[in-house]
């Protein structure tokens, strides 16, 4: 399918960007393992481990936010946007690329990252992990479209966050929850619902937002 | 274009009709209502404090519908509604939290509570549609602009199911339910001056956004003619 | 192919295009001229498709996939080699034959010895000669070109005057240009900005 060979195009073009430029990916990694000792310090004596869950995952929405905040600067050099905005494809498919790309880096920083939690702090179980992988879904797809938007605008490093922490409580509240609760389940089902949901509405709005007519 | 006249036409009436119908609602609920058992005179606020809330909701649900409007129909007099319904949202938001503050104070002790899903949900909620209006201020007037705004408001919409489904989940008993699963725990009267309240502040939102409307059209109108002289 | 009437586009309170209109037939040749800021990008944006006006409409019967495009900035990746930009775009725009295509034209702007070096690496005039093969890419159908020539050396800019007269009438092009005394000849319509 067109549509297919489009995104395939679109995400071997990110990865490829991102594995020569070589900014993002180490500055995620450095930033999500510098989170986790200042985490060290930040808990005091004494506390449980549920509050480790938490931090954790403050860590890992401030790490999507930097990677997404970087998310489409290589389009916005030498405007190369105006160029796929041209382009014959379905608009639909840059997004699609822009967030497989981004989750990809997302997952390769927790990669190293949830080790070392482990390591350091509490563990995290199956179905935990499974609540990291989802919300990363929902948090590259929503990022991608919100970064996107703020692209356009001054004041773009502001403006992402702002944008997208309260669109990220949901998956706050799943993360966490499939990580402490007695149920994890139904936290798994409300991130599965968030993602199904934001996917579609972002894949389907990012077309309005990229182009003016 | 149309004119300025045609916009107003009935809307003084209407205002005054507002007005008319606001002072009832307090009449009924601080004077009128017999008084709640448990909780006092404070529990008066809630014929404010409900309405007030519900009626943020409502202008929320007008800016997405409008919004919507504006992505599949086209026409920039949909991104001026939206942003201006989603404007007094935000304004009825923040006296929502307010008023609510108030009621806590008077009736529990505190001016916040994190155990409540309900206040929890609409702090989100208000702070998402705060960086509606950080979104609008960065971004250059035009079409971009418009349809970026349009594509988050409908996210916010989008947000509140979910939102609310999160907040369940960590669940809450503080935030008093009022209205449970066998209907309102409230007397006859008590539901009168309920829904007198409710349909005064919707009615005065409506209000208060067509006139909001009327000064903004004007300001573009009056730009409009002053390019055209130079 | 394109008909705009009374476009007008306005950011803010400034005006930036006022009363535009034109007409350009499938073969027509389109010079637009003007001094710096009287919209000659603004305008050819408009008609891209990037930009929509304010006021006013422009009907433009070419489809986006039959357009080709070239802006002040090159509108290449800096990271990827020019192959690999122009295999990206030739992708996207489904073009036949696809490796034979860019190597010709690679080759024709000079660029052959360069193709496996990232463009970041590219003078000026390089990356302008890159984003005029990926204009031509796809062999488009309208050609809009805004400032062509802008970095280009004296034999590049032979080049691109070969490239043009031998497009001219076969196909619509807009192009807008500080230079007019090099186009002009080939052009069938003149549009002065102010």
């Amino acid at each position: 399918m067109r549509y297919l060979a489009d995104v395939a195009a679109l995400t071997r073009k990110d990865l490829r960007v991102e594995l020569r430029a070589q900014d993002t990916l180490p500055a995620m990694l450095l930033f999500v393992l510098s989170m986790l000792v200042v985490f060290h310090f930040a808990l005091p004596e004494g506390t449980g481990e549920d509050a480790a869950y938490g931090l954790l995952w403050v860590a890992i929405v401030f790490t999507a936010l930097l990677g997404l905040a970087r998310a489409w600067i290589p389009e916005q050099e030498h405007g190369v946007f105006d160029a796929l905005v041209l382009a014959p494809c379905d608009r639909s498919a840059i997004w699609v690329g822009k967030t497989v790309a981004t989750l990809a880096f997302l997952v390769a920083a927790q990669a190293v990252a949830l080790p070392a939690f482990v390591l350091f702090f509490a563990p995290l179980d199956g179905v935990a992990l499974a609540g990291v992988l989802l919300a990363d879904v929902g948090i590259c797809a929503v990022g991608s479209l919100m970064a996107a938007m703020a692209a356009a605008g001054r004041a773009r490093e502001l403006l992402l966050p702002l944008l997208l922490l309260p669109l990220s409580m949901p998956l706050i509240v799943g993360g966490v929850g499939s990580a402490v609760s007695t149920e994890p389940e139904r936290y798994l089902l409300l991130l599965a619902l968030y993602d199904g949901i934001f996917a579609v509405l972002s894949w389907a709005s990012f077309e309005y937002v990229v182009t003016e007519s | 274009m149309s004119s300025p006249f045609s916009r107003i036409r009935g809307l003084p009436s209407l205002a005054a009709f507002a007005a008319g119908l606001m002072g009832l609602a307090l009449l009924l609920s601080f004077f009128i209502a017999p008084e709640d058992g448990d909780q006092g005179i404070s529990q008066r606020i809630f014929y404010i404090h409900v309405p007030i809330a519900l009626t943020a909701y409502f202008c929320f649900g007008l800016g997405a519908w409008k919004a919507l409007l504006l992505l599949w129909r086209g026409g920039e007099r949909y991104d001026l509604e939206s942003y201006v319904a989603i404007h007094q949202g935000t304004i009825f938001g923040s006296l929502t939290l307010i008023t609510g503050a108030i009621w806590a104070k008077a009736s529990w002790g505190v001016w916040w509570t994190w155990d409540s899903n309900q206040l929890v949900l609409f702090l989100t909620l208000f702070l998402f549609y705060c960086a509606y209006f950080m979104l609008r201020f960065s971004l250059p007037e035009g079409p971009r602009r418009a349809r970026s705004s349009a594509v988050y408001a409908l996210f916010g919409v989008a947000l509140i199911p979910v939102s609310f489904l999160a907040i369940r989940l960590a669940e809450d008993f503080i935030h008093p339910t009022t209205f449970t699963r066998d209907g309102p725990q409230m007397t006859g009267t008590m539901f009168t001056a309920f829904c007198v309240s409710w349909a005064a502040v919707t009615l005065l939102a409506y209000v208060l956004y067509r006139v909001e409307l009327v000064g903004k059209r004007l300001h573009i109108d009056l730009r409009e003619l002053r390019e055209a002289l130079e | 192919m394109i008909r705009a009437s009374g476009l007008e586009k306005r950011y803010g309170a400034r005006r930036v295009l006022v009363g535009v209109d034109l007409e350009l037939p499938r073969d027509g040749f389109l010079l637009v001229t003007g001094p710096n800021g009287s919209g000659k990008t603004t305008l050819l944006r408009v008609i891209a498709g990037l930009v929509a006006p304010t006021r006013g409409r422009v009907e433009v019967d070419v489809h986006r996939g039959r357009l080709g495009f070239v802006a002040h900035e090159p509108l290449v990746y800096r990271e990827l080699t020019a192959l690999e930009n122009l295999d990206l775009f030739g992708r996207l725009y489904r073009v036949p034959e696809r490796r034979e295509r860019i190597g010709m034209l690679l080759e024709r702007f000079g660029l052959w010895e360069a193709r496996s070096e990232r463009v970041e690496s590219y003078s000026r005039g390089m990356s302008q000669r890159l984003a005029l093969c990926r204009a031509f890419l796809h062999d488009p159908d309208l050609l809009v070109l805004d400032e062509p020539y802008s970095s280009l050396d004296a034999e590049s800019a032979a080049l691109l005057d070969r490239e043009l007269a031998e497009l001219a009438g076969t196909r619509a092009l807009v192009v807008s240009t500080h230079d007019p005394a090099r186009v002009e000849p080939l052009a069938t319509q003149r549009l002065v900005l102010t």
